[in-house]
């Protein structure tokens, strides 16, 4: 698997996606903070954990006994500038053009 | 958005980059890389503990800011260097003096560190502690993105990867003030 592959695996979850959700919300979390969210025992979300971690989604640091979870976006915008942007400028452009169109037409 | 009061703290960012650690810290410190990607600026870096560090604002800064009704300063960004291990790690302050919200937030603390992994590739991680900096947090995580004042660490770390493995930096319509 490469690095996108990875990031995309990551993604394909709804667990991980909620994780990392939490994570936007508030950074730096502990284990346990990040449990307290989710009805899953502890093991399954330190394994949902490493598939982000091992993504780049996610990254640790130890600060004093604890060991923190922090969001790290810069994969995402990797694919972002590499598949999204490439293929959805235009189109995404001209669709917001015709929404803006037809609210005004509407209005 | 991850600007309520407890909400704004630490933010991680890490990035792999194909390069030794030593190019990576050469693209960090001295201006002749740093206006290859990012922002563009000239990052004026005094390496010693208690040296200087210092962005002058750029052209393009100064068009970015006026379209967000801004009048910048002539430096963007100030701060001191604390400590100081090349090619491995940089410890320095930062301030963002781009408005007077930003610049009234004064001085966070900011680490690179490089580490070296096998098959040649290099492992960046950037440390910004924004405890009680609201604004400049919202900057830092790119949520000013769509007014025009850039995406932030994301995109700064994206066309520094982008910059030293493919020798270019990415299209100019992906920074701020071009799209």
């Amino acid at each position: 698997m490469n690095d996108d592959d990875r990031v995309f695996k990551a993604l394909a979850d709804p667990t991980r996606r909620f994780l990392l959700d939490q994570l936007y919300e508030r950074d730096g979390r502990t284990l346990t903070q990040l449990e307290s969210g989710l009805e899953m025992t502890r093991f399954g979300v330190m394994k949902h954990l490493r598939v982000l971690e091992d993504a780049g989604v996610v990254v640790t640091r130890r600060e004093g006994r604890e060991k923190l979870h922090f969001l790290n976006p810069v994969p995402i915008r990797l694919i972002h500038d590499r598949w999204i942007d490439k293929y959805t400028e235009r189109r995404v452009s001209a669709l917001a053009e015709l929404k803006a169109q037809l609210e005004e037409e509407m209005a | 958005m991850r600007t309520t009061e407890t909400s704004v703290a630490t933010q991680v960012y890490r990035v792999y980059i194909k390069a030794t650690p030593q190019a990576i810290w050469d693209a960090i410190t001295t201006p002749e890389w740093t206006v290859r990607y990012g922002f563009g600026g000239r990052a004026e870096y005094e390496l010693r503990p208690g040296g200087l560090y210092r962005v002058p604002t750029t052209e393009d800064m100064k068009r970015a800011g006026a379209k967000m009704g801004l009048s910048v300063p002539d430096v963007m960004v100030d701060g001191e260097v604390i400590e100081v291990d090349p090619p491995r790690r940089l410890v320095q302050t930062f301030r963002m003096l781009m408005d007077e919200a930003t610049a009234a937030e004064g001085f966070t603390r900011l680490t690179w560190e490089i580490d070296e992994l096998p098959g040649g590739v290099s492992k960046l991680t950037v440390v910004h502690e924004l405890e009680g900096k609201p604004q400049l947090a919202a900057l830092s995580a790119g949520e000013r993105e769509s007014e025009g004042a850039g995406g932030g660490w994301s995109y700064v770390l994206s066309d520094l990867k982008t910059l030293l493995e493919t020798g270019s930096s990415m299209a100019p319509s992906t920074g701020p003030d071009h799209r």
